[in-house]
C-alpha cells in the first residue's frame, strides 16, 4: 500500500438547472425577495473609464438560443486592477468588477452595462489585453464553463495577448473577440457564445 | 497602470490545484439528455491562472439581510410553508482541510410538494403561498453557515419519460477566487432516488456522489422544532510556495 494524502475533494458540480433564476437572480426573474439584489451593477456609478454594453446569446448545437443562461462577469476595472484584497492598487468606491445577467425568456439574449477594463498584467509579467472574464451555467451544463471576452476595437492588445495567441488553431481566438455593435446607440459589443458545432467558443480549463 | 500581484512569501503568488475532471461530471452526459447538445466537443484549453483566476468578488454583511438565511420567514406572508421543517448546515471547506470564511453560499429549492416558484415550472403540485424557495448567508470566520427551510419533495421531470429527480436543494459557493466557482446540489442521505438520477449520475466517482449527500444530523436537531441536515462543501485547495517556512504546513 502506498501512503495517503490527507487532502479532501472538490464538491462535484451539478448542473444550475432551469429554475437558477429563482435563487440567483429572483428580481430578474419577477420575483420579489430580497432587498438588495446582487450582481446587477458591476462598476458602480464611481468607475473610470468608457461606459459600455455588451448584448450576446449563447447559442446550442442545435443554433437555437439558450433561454434559461446565468451568466456571471469578472473584470477588472480601467486601470486594470480587480477588487480583490491580493491584487494591488485601488479601485473607485462601489466598483465590484463583478456581475450577473440572465438571459431573456423569449429571445435569449442577455445584456449587461459596465466600463471598459484595462489590461492587466500576469503573474509572469506579461500583459494581457483587456477582457472579461465570463462564467456560464444553465440547464444540461454540468459544470460551468469559463471563457474570455475581448474586444475587437484593441486589436493591437490583442495580438499580444497571451491567452489569445496561445490557442493554437488561430481561426478559434475570434470567437473571444467581441464585435463593436455599430446600430446599437453608444459603446456597445456584441458577444456570442457557441456552446458547440461550427464556430464553438473557447472555454478555458482554469 | 497595471498592477502585479502581491507575492506569497518569497514566490509568486499561488494558484489552486488543477481540477479533478475525474470526479467532476464531463460536459457530455447522454444519459442527462440536455447535456447533449449544450456541451463544448472541443478540448478546454488550459489556461495558467492569472489575476482575473485567483480573484474574484467579495461580499460583506452589508450585501444581506439578517434573515436572508432563513427560508420558512423570509418569503411568510400569513402564515408559515408547509412541509418538514429543517436546518441546513455545514462547512465550506478547501482541499487542505482550511475553512473558507466569509464567503457567500446561495440555495434554491422546491417547495414541499416538489414544485418551484417559477413560471417555468408547470408542475401540478401547488405553490406554497409562504415558501419562496431561496436563501443566502455568508460563512462565518470558521466557514461555518446555517439555513432553516422546508425539505424539498422529489419531483417529475421529463428526461425518460418518467424520471424523478431526487429531493435536492440547489447551492451556489463563491470561495476566494472566480477559479473556486462552484454550483452543486445537495441530496438526502437514505433517499432511493438518488441511485436512478441522470443528473446525480453525470459524476462519474462514487465516492464523489456520497459527498453530495447531506447526512441527518441528530445533535444539531431541535428538539419538537426542525430535524437537521449536515453538509460540507469542498472547493478547491491552494498551493503554497515550496520551502516557504509555514508553521501550519501545505
Ligand atoms: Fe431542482
Amino acid at each position: 500500500m502506498v501512503q495517503k494524502l490527507e487532502y479532501l475533494r472538490e464538491s462535484a458540480s451539478q448542473t444550475a438547472g432551469p429554475y437558477v433564476h429563482i435563487g440567483l437572480a429572483p428580481g430578474a426573474a419577477g420575483f420579489d425577495i430580497y432587498e438588495r439584489e446582487l450582481g446587477w451593477d458591476i462598476a458602480g456609478p464611481n468607475a473610470a473609464g468608457e461606459r459600455i454594453t455588451v448584448t450576446g446569446t449563447v447559442i446550442d448545437g442545435m443554433g437555437a438560443p439558450v433561454k434559461d443562461v446565468l451568466l456571471e462577469a469578472w473584470q477588472a476595472n480601467a486601470a486594470g486592477v480587480y477588487a480583490h484584497p491580493e491584487h494591488p492598487g485601488e479601485v473607485e468606491a462601489g466598483f465590484r468588477g463583478w456581475g450577473r445577467v440572465i438571459t431573456d425568456f423569449e429571445s435569449g439574449e442577455w445584456r449587461f452595462e459596465t466600463v471598459k477594463p484595462g489590461a492587466v498584467t500576469g503573474a509572469d509579467g506579461r500583459v494581457h489585453a483587456p477582457h472579461i472574464n465570463l462564467w456560464i451555467v444553465a440547464r444540461g451544463i454540468n459544470i460551468g464553463l469559463n471563457t474570455r471576452l475581448y474586444f475587437a476595437d484593441e486589436a493591437e492588445a490583442n495580438a499580444a495577448d497571451p491567452v489569445l495567441t496561445g490557442i493554437e488553431w488561430e481561426d478559434r481566438r475570434a470567437t473571444l473577440v467581441a464585435a463593436r455593435d455599430e446600430r446599437a446607440e453608444g459603446q456597445a459589443y456584441r458577444f456570442d457564445i457557441r456552446l458547440q458545432g461550427a464556430g464553438e467558443t473557447v472555454f478555458f480549463d482554469i | 497602470m497595471t498592477g502585479a500581484l502581491k507575492g506569497h512569501g518569497a514566490g509568486a503568488p499561488a494558484e489552486y490545484y488543477q481540477r479533478d475532471r475525474d470526479l467532476q461530471p464531463p460536459a457530455h452526459t447522454p444519459i442527462y439528455k440536455t447535456s447533449v447538445m449544450r456541451s463544448p466537443r472541443c478540448s478546454l484549453i488550459s489556461l495558467d491562472q492569472g489575476p482575473g483566476e485567483i480573484t474574484g468578488p467579495t461580499f460583506g454583511h452589508g450585501d444581506l439581510q439578517p434573515g436572508d438565511n432563513d427560508l420558512i420567514t423570509n418569503y411568510a406572508q400569513d402564515g408559515l410553508p408547509i412541509g418538514p421543517r429543517m436546518i441546513l448546515h455545514g462547512r465550506v471547506l478547501d482541499e487542505n482541510a482550511r475553512p473558507v470564511p466569509n464567503t457567500l453560499v446561495e440555495i434554491w429549492q422546491a417547495n414541499a410538494g416538489g414544485r418551484y416558484r417559477h413560471k417555468k415550472d408547470t408542475y401540478l403540485a401547488p405553490i406554497d403561498p409562504n415558501f419562496g424557495g431561496c436563501g443566502r448567508t455568508l460563512t462565518d470566520e470558521n466557514g461555518y453557515y446555517v439555513f432553516r427551510t422546508i425539505k424539498p419533495g422529489a419531483y417529475p421531470w421529463r428526461n425518460y419519460v418518467n424520471s424523478w429527480r431526487p429531493a435536492h436543494i440547489h447551492v451556489s459557493v463563491f470561495g476566494h477566487s472566480f477559479s473556486q466557482r462552484l454550483i452543486t446540489q445537495l441530496y438526502f442521505e437514505g433517499d432511493p432516488l438518488i441511485a436512478t438520477c441522470p443528473i446525480v449520475n453525470t459524476i462519474p466517482d462514487q465516492a464523489a456522489i456520497g459527498q453530495l449527500i447531506a447526512k441527518m444530523d441528530m445533535n444539531a436537531t431541535v428538539p419538537m422544532d426542525a430535524m437537521a441536515w449536515k453538509f460540507d462543501i469542498v472547493l478547491r485547495g491552494r498551493r503554497s510556495t515550496l520551502f516557504e517556512n509555514r508553521p501550519e504546513g501545505n
